[in-house]
């Protein structure tokens, strides 16, 4: 019988913890596909965040770290100095990366550090259950906003990408979703490019994911994908921001 | 071997060198920023790696993903600065990755001052970070003593799999001592020693062989076995890792404690008082985790010994342990400031004499 559809081998045998609908999933089988796809014999290093995706270290199969929440970027850059032919990725969400380790990410952009960043925006602390997060939209209702983030006492949602595109030595920077099958191969390439350049020793890279999640935005998996695309893409809008080693 | 006049933060800075440290994180603070300076130019020279964090807090995370590939690494900084990294030094204890991290004591709290201060004894021995730890921590008093402890320190901290903190205090750091600095160590990653570390790995090896550096025990049962190895580990080290100094003890009435900068002052008031027919002695714990609580007992809970005075600069932290080791056995007094001021050997003196007094 022929094989069409297995398990890919970077990831281990552990069910995902994962709501119904969350796009962690995805992005992880999408990982991991590309850590397969590069055959480095072995020498991988990824850094986990602190959030839904803590549990990173046991999906991901090969040599993970756990850090502390949001310092993924500075223990990556650990692991990246001491074994600079490792490929270091990071993959963080938006409560880790855009909150708490802004200083983190922003310097290791700033260093042209030779890491990978996959980072998940949801919009929301999913973990905790659901509070606002700096990239939670104007309006959008969390257990922290019961009426909506208010621009005026907080301010406008935080972009990633536009922010650390502007940065000298950041390398390739490209948001992107996995709502349909179109962009989830357009997010598997971007990955995958992330990775290649890191491994031609190139500086740092960064992949945004939009993401869903269903649980905390109070919304079927269908509908939270609809709301996605109504409200987070317009925001958020999807493309590259920065890719240096783009042909002229 | 020729002795070497050496400003003491370059002198631990290459003793780690020596000891094989080849990666070095950290940030700019008064009064060790020499240490940063000297490592800056050094690394480089013996194929090392010097990073300046963007803060403190970066510092000790990228120690945290350095050590997690099994390299020696260092950091260091002091009082407000060590503040900071204690959510990374908590991280380091909980993933049980060796490193060594310095703090050369200015005054607190808050920013304090930057003169030499020894009020980081409590941060240092008693937590500071989140969780059941402990850091193997070294109260050097000399320059020598500092090199030394630094050629032993990575040992120990690969044997028991835990973070070793220096306490040493402003003067250590800024004064210059004649020092004889030892042979470069040989030393390289050997992934057979270190299978915990991140020295890679691929899907169809040994799962078991799968590095996951990790604090995170989400289970109750899981955390609770994993404290209990990490109590194990400090058992064995309380065993086998007390240091300490008695000095002119063994006939003394009145004992003083004492650790880093201040015992080598007290040491000049027994020697002085010696001479007056005062029988005074010094009994100064080099490390002060694990604290030498047995031998200070056996000290100064002799029949001879009347009194015991502690000495510090600070309002008295080791103190507590002084405490803890007499048990209430003897009487025991303090002296010290809080303000970076350290203490004369007048006034540690005079001290000693009113004890004397009142006995």
């Amino acid at each position: 019988m022929a094989v069409v559809f297995e398990k890919t081998p970077h990831l281990t045998d552990k069910p995902f913890h994962y709501c119904p609908g969350c796009n962690h999933g995805i992005i992880h089988r999408l990982v991991a596909e590309v850590l397969d796809e590069l055959d480095l014999d072995g020498d991988i290093v990824g850094v986990a965040p602190v959030g839904c995706s803590v549990f990173a270290y046991d999906y991901f199969n090969c040599d993970m770290i756990e850090a502390a929440h949001g310092r993924a970027p500075a223990v990556a850059t650990g692991v990246k100095r001491a074994k600079p032919d490792t490929l270091v990725f990071t993959y963080q969400g938006d409560g880790d990366l855009a909150s708490i380790g802004t200083a983190e990410i922003v310097h290791a952009a700033h260093r042209g550090e030779k890491i990978s960043t996959v980072f998940v925006n949801n919009a929301i602390y999913g973990m905790t259950g659901g509070q606002m997060a700096p990239t939670t939209l104007v309006g959008q209702k969390t257990t922290t906003s019961p009426n909506g983030r208010d621009e005026a006492w907080c301010g406008a949602p935080i972009k990633m990408c536009e922010m650390l595109a502007a940065v000298p030595d950041s390398y390739y920077i490209e948001r992107c979703a996995v709502n349909n099958n179109a962009n989830i191969i357009k997010t598997k390439r971007a990955i995958k490019k992330a990775f290649q350049y890191q491994l031609e020793g190139k500086g740092f890279c960064m992949v945004e994911v939009l993401s869903t999640c269903p649980t905390n935005w109070g919304l079927s998996p269908v509908e939270a994908m609809k709301w996605l695309e109504e409200n987070m893409i317009p925001y958020y809008p999807l493309g590259v921001y920065k890719d240096k080693g783009a042909a002229k | 071997m020729a002795l070497t006049l050496m400003k003491g933060s370059e002198a631990i800075a290459e003793a780690a060198i020596r000891a094989g440290a080849r990666f070095f994180f950290g940030y700019p603070i008064t009064p060790q920023t020499e240490i940063p300076e000297y490592m800056s130019a050094r690394m480089p020279e013996v194929g090392g790696c010097f990073l300046q964090a963007e803060s403190e807090v970066a510092a000790i995370n990228m120690v945290y993903g350095a050590a997690s590939t099994g390299a020696r690494v260092i950091t260091s900084s002091s009082s407000p600065g060590v503040s900071l990294k204690q959510e990374g030094i908590s991280y380091c204890a909980g993933s049980r990755l060796p490193c060594v991290i310095l703090n050369v004591m200015r005054g607190g709290p808050g920013l304090g001052s930057i003169q030499a201060s020894q009020g980081d004894y409590f941060q240092g021995v008693k937590g500071g970070g989140n969780g059941d730890y402990h850091l193997l921590t070294y109260a050097p008093s000399s320059i020598q003593e500092a090199i030394d402890l630094m050629m032993i320190a990575y040992d120990k901290a690969e044997k028991y799999r835990m973070p070793v903190l220096f306490l040493a205090d402003g003067i250590i750091a800024q004064m210059m001592e004649p020092v004889e600095m030892p042979d470069m160590v040989d030393f390289k990653v050997d992934p057979e020693k270190k299978p915990w570390a991140c020295t890679g790995w691929k899907p169809g090896d040994d799962p078991e062989k799968r590095a996951v550096i990790n604090s995170l025990f989400i289970n109750t049962e899981d955390l609770t076995v994993h404290n209990a190895v990490l109590q194990e580990v400090y058992a064995e080290a309380r065993a086998n890792e007390q240091r300490w100094e008695n000095y002119k003890t063994d006939d003394a009435e009145i004992v003083v404690t004492a650790f880093g900068t201040v015992a080598r002052i007290v040491k000049t008031v027994v020697d002085e008082l010696r001479e007056q027919g005062v029988k005074v002695g010094l009994f100064r714990p080099i490390a002060v985790w694990p604290y030498p609580y047995k031998a200070l007992a056996e000290t100064a809970l002799r029949d001879s010994v009347k009194a015991v005075l502690d000495v510090e600069v600070n309002e008295g932290q080791m103190l507590e342990d002084v405490k803890l080791a007499l048990e209430g056995g003897k009487p025991t007094h303090f002296f010290g400031h809080c303000g970076s001021q350290f203490p004369t050997t007048d006034e540690i003196k005079e001290k000693i004499l009113a004890i004397k007094e009142g006995m």
